[in-house]
């Protein structure tokens, strides 16, 4: 009895006509999903309330008694009562591009656009076509052409920087090490290469996991239990201070790859364990099909039982991927200034704007919220993408 | 009589998953072209016997060959003969994440590096065979059981192989896709593929096979043609599933 009306509104809310009206349709639905029931109803009430409660006070704080200008004074003023944003104005540069030298900014913005550029059209590619050679060609050249533009370092092409490269630029291109590399840049930097060198890493973890040879299986399974067992931070403090101890003096990698290196190799351990659950859902029965039409291992695990595997536990891959993105925040522990650490730069430096950490860490959440948010979505996009194939 | 050498030979081979007895001192030697099939109660070792003819089981003692090869554990004997031997499951195991087309051009491509060009048009050519070309750019899942098996069948023909196992290819069908399958099999017993085939299509073996086979707790009780097997079964375990089945 109660049906009949309900399919009707989900009717007309998925196919609206003229004769139904949008908002009849719509607004019947919501009385009925937010007061159709007693409990319902004060559940709806008590929400309510609460955001009476809130909203007016967090538009006032937020935009009504905000301050917009870049004012130490009138964010003095407004303390308490009103949103200082004028910080982000001040300190965005700071913020975004941590402690890459003022003037060279302009590398650090355009690295920015290069790898969005790159991940947004990977993504795509890797989503339609499948990942090629091709793309792995381009990967490997944008981010060498990201390397020399962030570090200035330009090796045999020496001789080109003050008789070419400045004088076309009409302003220095120096030498950046990479501990003044921050901010944005090298939050997406750190992820991508990270993501993209981790991922091949937890395939043959799994794989290793799954086979039947116990060398690799228990090799692998040890690996896997030792990171799990230690949190990211303690990874990159070894990495960055125990590596150089074990490795010959003199020769040590730069920071900014011991970092790469750690926090791959932890994530790649985690990646492996979702992996090896997709794997399992892979029934026996498929690769002995595989194996039966002549495929040796490998053929049967890259063309037959990873694709499907991969396929289950897309969500959490994902889930990692984000996860990889948002601990990029740790390598503050070894001095490298991502987007949080370069935030905590920007505002300890500075007593004016000390009192307003609260609006800054405001702004880097919404950064944060808007490439975590793509990711999600993407995800879902590629799981829809595969249930109609 | 045949005088070429067997292509498949077992000699004395044991098999056993633990403590339990899977195949006991079994002898079978299968010529070029012979249509064989094998029947007797679940669990008597019939499926294990043809999976162990390409080493999708191992076995512990005794001695199998295949096409002149022994079969051992060495990977790259196992995979030679794998290419040589299709097989067809009773549940079908098509990919499900690739297209008719591409589970047929799959092993081609990979395996024997054909052109995809190549590999497309010998699926097309087994998939016409089978019937089923109309279907080519389809997913397994879009296909009823009958036609699924079909693309199965196709699939293990693309290799051109020398010989053919099916391991009860048509338990899982629905009654009236059986007949589409048997057709297909008959068509090849026809064409002179070497077929070992469990089945419980006894109207399959009398019009198809060279030899009867009846297998029980793991032995051959008794082994015949068709015609003899059917009319006078000698052993009394063969009579009694004969009973049950017919």
């Amino acid at each position: 009895m109660d049906k009949a009306p309900n399919i009707q509104a989900s009717k007309a809310l998925v196919n609206p006509t003229l004769a139904d009206g949008f908002f009849a349709p719509l607004v019947k639905s919501l009385i009925k999903s937010l007061f159709g029931s007693p409990f319902n109803a004060v559940c709806t009430l008590v929400f309510l309330w609460i955001l009476t409660l809130l909203i007016p006070s967090l538009v006032s704080w937020g935009y009504t008694n905000a301050v917009f200008a870049a004012d130490p004074q009138a964010c003095q003023e407004a303390r308490g009562v009103g949103a200082c944003w004028g910080l982000i104005r001040a300190k965005y540069s700071v913020i975004l591009w941590g402690r890459y030298p003022f003037e060279q900014q302009w590398r650090a913005q355009l690295t920015t656009v290069l790898l969005l550029v790159l991940i947004f059209r990977s993504s795509i590619i890797g989503a339609t076509t499948g990942i090629r050679k091709s793309l792995a060609f381009e990967w490997v050249g944008v981010l060498i052409l990201i390397f020399i533009l962030m570090s200035g370092q330009l090796g045999p092409l020496e001789f080109l920087r003050s008789s070419v490269i400045s004088p076309f630029l009409g302003k220095p291109f120096t030498v950046v090490p990479t501990d003044l590399w921050g901010g944005l840049p090298l939050t997406i930097l750190l992820s991508f290469v990270c993501i993209v060198l981790a991922t091949p890493i937890a395939l043959f973890l799994a794989l290793a996991r799954t086979s039947e040879m116990p060398l690799f299986n228990v090799l692998s399974k040890t690996y896997i239990e030792v990171v799990r067992g230690v949190p990211l931070i303690s990874v990159l403090f070894m990495a960055s201070y125990m590596f150089p101890l074990l490795l010959p003096s003199g020769y040590s990698p730069d920071v900014l790859i011991r970092v790469i290196l750690g926090i791959t190799l932890f994530a790649a351990a985690y990646i492996a364990e979702i992996v090896r659950a997709g794997i399992q859902t892979v029934p026996k029965s498929q690769t002995e099909a595989a194996v039966s039409i002549g495929l040796g291992y490998w053929h049967t695990q890259y063309l037959v039982v990873l694709p499907q595997a991969i396929k289950v536990v897309i969500p959490g891959i994902m889930n990692s991927f984000i996860s990889i993105f948002k601990d990029t925040s740790l390598i503050t522990i070894v001095s490298l200034y991502e987007l949080t650490g370069s935030l905590t730069l920007a505002m300890n430096g500075d007593a004016l704007w000390l009192p307003y950490k609260l609006e800054g860490y405001l702004f880097i959440t919404s950064v944060y919220f808007v490439f975590c948010f793509a990711m999600s979505r993407y995800s879902l996009w590629i799981e829809h993408k595969l249930k109609r194939a | 009589m045949n005088t070429q050498a067997p292509v498949i030979e077992f000699e004395l081979v044991n098999k056993w998953y633990k403590n339990y007895h899977v195949l006991r001192d079994v002898n079978l030697n299968v010529q070029k072209g012979e249509r064989i099939v094998i029947c007797g109660p679940s669990g008597s070792g019939k499926s294990s016997l043809i999976r162990c003819v390409n080493g999708l089981e191992p076995y512990q003692g005794g001695h199998l060959r295949v096409l002149g090869r022994e079969l051992t554990d060495d990977a790259r004997t196992v995979q030679a003969i794998r290419h040589s031997v299709g097989m067809v499951f009773q549940q079908f195991n098509l990919f499900p994440h690739l297209s008719v087309l591409e589970n047929l051009t799959l092993a081609p491509i990979w395996v024997e590096k054909v052109s995809p060009e190549v590999a497309r048009e010998r699926a097309m050519t087994q998939l016409e065979r089978v019937r089923i070309a109309e279907q080519a750019n389809k997913y397994p899942q879009q296909l009823s059981g009958g036609q699924q098996q079909r693309v199965a069948i196709a699939r293990a023909l693309c290799l051109k192989p020398q010989i053919m196992l099916f391991d009860e290819p048509t338990s899982a069908l629905d009654p009236e896709m059986v007949g589409e399958v048997l057709r297909v099999m008959t068509e090849l017993a026809k064409e002179g593929m070497t077929m070992l085939c469990v089945t419980h299509e006894m109207g399959f073996a009398q019009s198809v096979a060279d030899r009867v086979i009846f297998m029980d707790k793991g032995e051959i009780i008794e082994q015949n043609t068709p015609k003899e097997f059917f009319t006078s079964p000698q052993m009394q375990r063969t009579q009694e599933f004969l009973k049950q089945v017919l």
